[in-house]
């Protein structure tokens, strides 16, 4: 009965998701107030009735009802109940359904804060945002049904992927949707402000909060993804450059670009063009994200059961959102004026090479992502692009991206004076120079590449530090833009310093080992003190006892296991990891190896600053946060128009 | 010096271009450097794999043929029409198993023994890499077109 419910409620959702991208539009176009004032209550219906269809699907799940197929294909009688909620989203139909949940989520949120927008503008935004629901709900009811039936019922489910059996694959797809689905607003922004014609500073400010939020939640979704694979996957690596991760990585380069671009919009009334083809593009990557993910053309952790059908619907989707977009964009576009001018030293000029050096990296990993599909699409062999190349490309690009952020924060609008940014940095430049000098050999070994990421590293963090200082000192309130950018600046700095650190003085050691053997990295000397099987809910495991010494002291015990669960027989590795302020302790058991002694393989690894680049992830979300919360924005926009040039000068961005 | 705004505007569109050129210029070199192509062990068997370059081969792991040496391993892949030896070391991941679908990449030596750098397996337990799919489907094919021959 529930999953039925579930479905008449999707069904119902489409419906009204249809009136919703209909109504209010053809009202703007009529100048029919009445048909406008629908959108409101109508996206909110919308997000009550797609809450009512997952709520229906969670139902399913936690009373094993696995009559219904995506149950029983995904969840199991055994599963401890959180993953057996997490489970809506372990596979490719309810993540679909979690992905429309965010969607009408955002929606409404949109009707419901959108207090000081014109009706007119509230109407185009939810319209455009009800016709990509409508397009993920077809999606949903035509090829991807959650509620589909099975019979016979079988006696028990066939569970969720191991892999996915962690706490921080319940979060992680959840986050990482939000980030996703959150360029849809700032997509439905731009596309109105297409229709309307009015391409002005009033537009950007009302799309940048959403901009922002949406992408804190990006990064943490990328970060919680990281972070899992990490001490998940059992081999210690965080970024492997897989195609999935690409696709969550581009969306996030062009949306770090968009709030760039934003920025300038709002106060300086140029780039709008630019603007609003980094929101469409952000979009369309999100899309683009979803269609790599979910088609099953990749081999990933990530797809699913493959059906052609299923890609060629989202590619469909694809191709419509892109190409009526750039239509809109192209027929529009030359109504809109320039903005106004820019010195060749100047914040515009600084944040031009912010967003031209980020859609070159998001070309260059789109290159790497696409190529290999592409060319086996055609029947023209088989080929991969892996981390080398990426690698190589991606560090070049950042570099100058790190190095003219901190000029491109002190900088004034309009016209900037080399002499005077250079004035102002001096001791910024000279600290971070020194400590890149000095701190390397503190750290042990010296190498140019550790060398410039810790001077990177602290030349923004040192920047940020100066700025607020500077700031401080200065009467007036700060708004909340203020503190979010400095951290989230901060926050990239300690990112880099822990990439730069794990990268520089990771060890890694693949060894065999036997009861009462030890391996010494320096300090730390881990003994294997023990293997023993123990039982989980839902697996079983060998667990090795691992102590770890320093000064012949024990400091920590370790316990890796390999599991393996009852429903699949599939082994899994979990790694244990010892966190401190400055280093992780990463141990994982691997298979036992034939010989006299029972012994076993094992990673040993000392991974230092990998907390760091966790710590910089959080602290960026932080600031997207504060930025997106600042009062300004909740201010009634119609009485407030372009700010003033002072305040502007003043650097308060 | 002061520049009109137009100037201005010409250098820095001037600039911009450069900027793009020379990142586009950079960005396909490493690529084309950095391209990893695929082979079948029947492939490899008929030289059409480079000798000095990192390459991919995908298939089963033949039955019987793992043999571990400390972190050291050795196996076969095959794509049930010819074998290749491959040499590793490391830990496997976990799902490496005889009979399984298994990617291995790295380089062929003068003996035909690949070692690799990287050996991948599938994620699930009923999922098998496309690359192994593909292999085992090829072998397949070849042999439909013998059997055809009279």
């Amino acid at each position: 009965m529930i999953p039925e419910l579930g479905q008449f409620a999707l069904v119902l959702s489409v419906v009204m998701a249809f009136l919703l991208g209909t109504v209010p539009l053809l009202g703007t176009l009529r100048h029919k107030v009445v048909w406008q004032s629908l959108a409101r209550p109508a996206a909110l219906l919308q997000f009550v009735l797609v809450s009512l269809a997952f709520a229906c699907l969670a139902s399913s799940f936690l009373s094993n009802d696995f009559s219904v197929k995506y149950v029983a294909e995904h969840s199991n009688s055994l599963l401890p109940k959180p993953y057996q909620f997490a489970a809506v989203w372990g596979g490719h139909e309810g993540s679909l359904l979690l992905w429309v949940l965010m969607l009408s989520g955002w929606t409404a949120a949109v009707a419901i804060f959108s207090a000081s927008l014109p009706l007119v503008m509230v109407a185009r935004v939810l319209g455009v945002l009800g016709l990509v629901s409508v397009g993920f709900l077809m999606f949903i009811l035509t090829t991807s049904n959650p509620f589909d039936r099975i019979f016979p019922m079988p006696a028990d489910g066939r569970d969720l992927n191991p892999l996915l059996q962690d706490p921080g694959l319940v979060i992680h797809p959840p986050m990482l949707y939000m980030g996703y689905v959150g360029m849809s607003v700032a997509f439905a922004f731009a596309i109105a402000a297409l229709l309307s014609g009015r391409l002005d500073a009033a537009w950007a400010r009302w799309s940048r909060p959403w901009t922002v939020i949406a992408w804190a939640f990006l990064t943490f979704g990328i970060g919680l993804g990281s972070w899992w694979a990490y001490y998940e996957l059992g081999w210690g690596g965080w970024w492997f450059w897989d195609p999935v991760e690409n696709a969550s990585l581009m969306p996030w380069l062009v949306a770090t670009a968009l709030i760039h671009s934003l920025m300038v919009t709002e106060k300086r009334g140029s780039f709008k063009a630019w603007t609003v083809l980094l929101a469409i593009a952000a979009f369309s990557l999100s899309l683009l994200g979803t269609f790599l993910v979910r088609s099953g053309v990749l081999t990933s952790v990530h797809a699913f059961a493959s059906d052609p059908s299923r890609g060629v619907f989202i590619l469909i989707f694809l191709a419509i959102v892109v190409g009526a977009s750039l239509t809109l964009f192209a027929w529009r576009a030359p109504a809109v004026t320039l903005g106004g001018s820019m010195g060749l030293v100047s914040r515009e000029s600084f944040l031009l090479l912010n967003s031209v050096l980020l859609v070159v990296a998001t070309g260059a990993v789109l290159l790497g992502t696409l190529y290999p599909l592409v060319i086996d699409a055609l029947n023209l062999g088989k080929l991969s692009v892996g981390p080398p190349y990426f690698n190589l490309v991606f560090a070049p690009l950042m570099v100058p991206l790190l190095f003219v952020l901190v000029p491109g924060t002190v900088s004034h609008w309009r016209e900037a004076r080399m002499s005077d940014v250079f004035w102002r940095l001096r001791f910024v430049g000279a600290g971070a120079v020194l400590l890149a000098l000095v701190l390397p050999f503190a750290l042990g070994s010296w190498s140019a590449g550790t060398m410039l990421g810790i001077f990177l590293g602290m030349w923004v963090a040192l920047g940020s530090l100066q700025h607020m200082v500077e700031r401080l000192r200065k009467p007036g309130r700060i708004g909340g833009s203020f503190w979010g950018m400095h951290m989230a600046h901060f926050g990239m700095a300690v990112l880099v310093l822990g990439i730069t650190g794990v990268k520089s003085y990771e060890v890694e050691r693949d060894v065999r080992m036997a009861v009462g053997d030890t391996v010494t990295i320096a300090p730390y000397t881990f003994r294997l003190v023990g293997v023993e099987e123990v039982m989980g809910p839902n697996y079983k495991a060998v667990q090795a006892k691992v102590e770890v010494l320093k000064n012949d002291q024990v400091i920590e015990v370790l316990s890796p296991q390999k599991r393996r669960y009852f429903s699949t027989a599939m082994p899994m590795t979990e790694a244990a990891i010892d966190s401190g302020l400055l280093r992780d302790l990463y141990v994982s058991l691997g298979d036992p190896v034939a010989g006299d002694t029972p012994s076993w393989s094992m990673r040993v690894y000392y991974k230092p600053f990998v907390p760091w680049m966790w710590a910089g992830v959080l602290i960026m979300v932080f600031g997207g946060v504060l930025a997106a919360l600042d009062r300004r924005y909740r201010r009634n926009t119609n009485q407030q128009s372009v700010r003033t040039a002072g305040e502007a000068l003043s650097g308060t961005a | 010096m002061t520049l009109s705004p137009r100037q201005t505007r010409f250098a820095l569109i001037a600039g911009g271009v450069l900027v793009l050129a020379a990142a586009a210029a950079f960005v396909l070199n490493a690529f084309q450097n950095n391209l990893v192509f695929f082979f079948t062990p029947t492939q490899v068997l008929n030289g059409e794999a480079p000798t000095n370059k990192i390459f991919r081969i995908g298939g089963l792991v033949k039955v019987g043929s793992v043999q571990r040496n400390g972190t050291d391993v050795s196996f076969v892949v095959t794509d049930t029409a010819q074998d290749i030896a491959v040499r590793y070391s490391g830990l496997l991941p976990d799902l490496f198993t005889e009979g399984k679908g298994v990617v291995a990449q790295g380089r062929l030596d003068a003996q035909g023994l690949l070692t690799a750098s990287e050996v991948l397996a599938k994620h699930d337990e009923n999922y098998m890499p496309p690359e192994a799919q593909h292999a085992l489907d090829k072998a397949a094919q070849a042999r439909a077109a013998q059997s055809v021959k009279p």
